[in-house]
């Protein structure tokens, strides 16, 4: 659906000569954008180049930061290689577990999907620790799961907390509604009587899938996976909480860069990799989506 | 007519659903046990239940002024997010300008980022400013992801309205002021309110920015995790329960309330 055009009156022309109305509605959301996330990072940009373990912000230029971080004997690409892989991971198997309910709330639910649909936002209202926290009370050592385990005659679980599987755990859990959501307003995008035509048509239910399902509801799947890898690539909690620090994740590293250690540039280079990782990635998917018709299709 | 493959996709998807929501539910439950067992140290099965726990969460001072800390930023959250996304919203999906399809990218970017990292990186900033965090800092912080958040689910509602409503207000010789109380605000008011919930539950639950940007004030998520990292005690779940217990009241009153917006915007 296109925006219809605006056109001003005569007094209003009068008083406001120049700006359309587009772009006085967009003032107050662009100066909030310039000031509390633009600024922020031309600050980290400005950080990551200064002298390394100093606050000499805008008076010292080196790449010693950069260097450090590439330095071979530097473990820190450890932590951007798990970050990555856990992000990728944890897209690639969000995407099969969403897409049968994502399809379920556009098709098959009905009168109940908004119910559904409920049920798997309110998580997004608690924050992430409050939940992952749920999962150390079943998981530990005489929590719900082992001691309900001995409670029946078993022998207890399995010693899955503080693991690197389970930091993946937790991240798919965290990450879930990302993925869902969009995913559900891709499928949302595919015309009904297409798929009843082409099944007329004699076309397999697998093929109808490939050819007509997967592609029309392609740009939702993509918002969905891009949104799930970026929060992947920055997940901290998960690995705290649930992955008792058996890996550092690079959000991590940027933490205490930025805390203990007091190394302020050093943690700026960090994260100025990391945005770049990261928008250069969203960047390049949303240039190839036209948000109009993802949001604005009835 | 259904073939039996599709009766067994069917049941299929429904199985799976439900086993996703018992799993996205199950550590919140383990959570409400905990807060709810009698022992200092958690253990299952639970051998005696007791209130003991949340008495002493609710008569602690130090929580309290969480809880006012957390209130305070949300409802500031909410109606400055509200307001600004608003007219965000008119400008994403209403107006037809030069920068619109700019905007719309520009707007989603502090949604399609990290957290820990936005936090991390306002907390650089406002140390450049030579600003102390504090609450109202992380006001800041919440406004910069809530806002863009916001502004979409308004920028839905708005995509189904109707402008030549406007038009024909204007025509008749409504003013400005007139046709945005009497004919915008009313048929994109479900919208506003939907926002309005969304902005004031996110403030709520938020963790990684707070974590950052709140200086010595905390919240009742900032102060969870510092105790979930060093010293439980069963005032952590009991905590974490009662604000998600809170979390969904205020959920469901507000889809009721919305609910029935619409149903009397269906009915005029």
């Amino acid at each position: 659906m296109a925006a219809v055009t605006y056109t001003a009156t005569a007094g209003e022309r009068s008083l406001l000569p120049a700006i359309p109305a587009g772009l006085r509605a967009a003032a107050p959301v662009t100066l909030l954008l310039v000031l509390g996330f633009l600024a922020p990072l031309l600050t980290v940009a400005a950080y990551a180049f200064a002298t390394p373990k100093s606050f000499d912000v805008f008076r010292s230029f080196t790449l010693a930061n950069f260097s450090a971080v590439f330095d071979p004997s530097n473990t820190v690409w450890m932590s951007f290689a798990w970050s990555l892989a856990y992000a990728a991971a944890t897209v690639a198997l969000l995407a099969v577990i969403a897409y049968p309910i994502a399809y379920g709330l556009n098709r098959m639910f009905g009168k109940w999907s908004g119910l559904v649909g409920v049920l798997f936002v309110f998580p997004l209202f608690v924050s992430e620790n409050v939940r992952l926290y749920g999962w150390v009370l079943f998981f530990i050592k005489n929590g719900v799961l082992d001691g309900g385990l001995k409670w029946l005659g078993f022998s207890g679980g399995p010693e899955v907390l503080y693991t690197p599987g389970a930091i993946l755990f937790g991240m798919l859990y965290v990450y879930l509604p990302f993925m869902l959501f969009p995913m559900s307003l891709g499928i949302a995008m595919i015309p009904r009587d297409l798929v009843d035509a082409a099944r007329d048509l004699g076309a397999s239910r697998l093929m109808i899938w490939r050819e007509i399902e997967l592609p029309l509801a392609m740009p939702g799947i993509l918002i969905g996976m891009l949104l799930t890898f970026v929060l992947g690539a920055g997940a901290i909690a998960e690995s705290k909480i649930l992955g008792g620090q058996s890996v550092i994740t690079i959000a991590q590293d940027i933490e205490v860069a930025f805390t203990y250690a007091q190394n302020w540039p050093l943690g700026s280079a960090l994260a100025l990799l990391l945005v770049a990782i990261v928008s250069g990635l969203a960047l390049y998917v949303l240039s190839k989506l036209d948000l109009d018709r993802i949001l604005g299709k009835r | 007519m259904e073939t039996r493959s599709q009766i067994r996709a069917r049941a299929f998807v429904k199985v799976w659903t439900a086993f996703v929501i018992l799993a996205i539910y199950l550590p919140i439950i383990c959570g409400a046990l905990a807060g709810l067992s009698k022992g200092r140290y958690f253990g299952f099965p639970i051998r005696v239940f007791s209130t003991e726990w949340w008495g002493k969460t609710f008569a602690s001072l130090e929580i309290q002024s969480l809880v006012q800390n957390s209130l305070l930023i949300a409802f500031i959250v909410t109606l400055v997010s509200v307001v600004f996304a608003f007219f965000g919203a008119l400008a994403f999906a209403r107006y037809d300008w030069r920068g619109r399809k700019l905007f719309q990218k520009a707007i989603l970017l502090p949604v399609f980022f990290p957290q820990p990292v936005l936090g991390l990186a306002l907390l650089l900033w406002f140390n450049a400013l030579g600003i102390n965090p504090s609450w109202q800092t992380a006001v800041v912080a919440h406004l910069v992801w809530i806002v863009p958040v916001v502004t979409l689910v308004i920028a839905i509602q708005v995509y189904s309205f109707d402008p030549t409503l406007e038009e024909a207000a204007r025509d008749l010789g409504a003013s400005r002021w007139f046709i945005l109380r009497e004919v915008t605000l009313p048929i994109l008011w479900p919208g506003i309110w939907s926002g309005a919930l969304f902005a004031f539950l996110l403030s709520w639950g938020n963790f990684p920015l707070s974590l950052y940007t709140a200086g010595v004030d905390s919240t009742i998520p900032k102060w969870l995790y510092s105790k979930m990292v060093a010293g439980y005690s069963p005032m952590v779940p009991a905590l974490g329960t009662m604000s998600t217990l809170s979390a969904a009241a205020v959920l469901l009153v507000g889809g009721l309330a919305i609910a029935l917006v619409r149903r009397r915007q269906a009915d005029a």
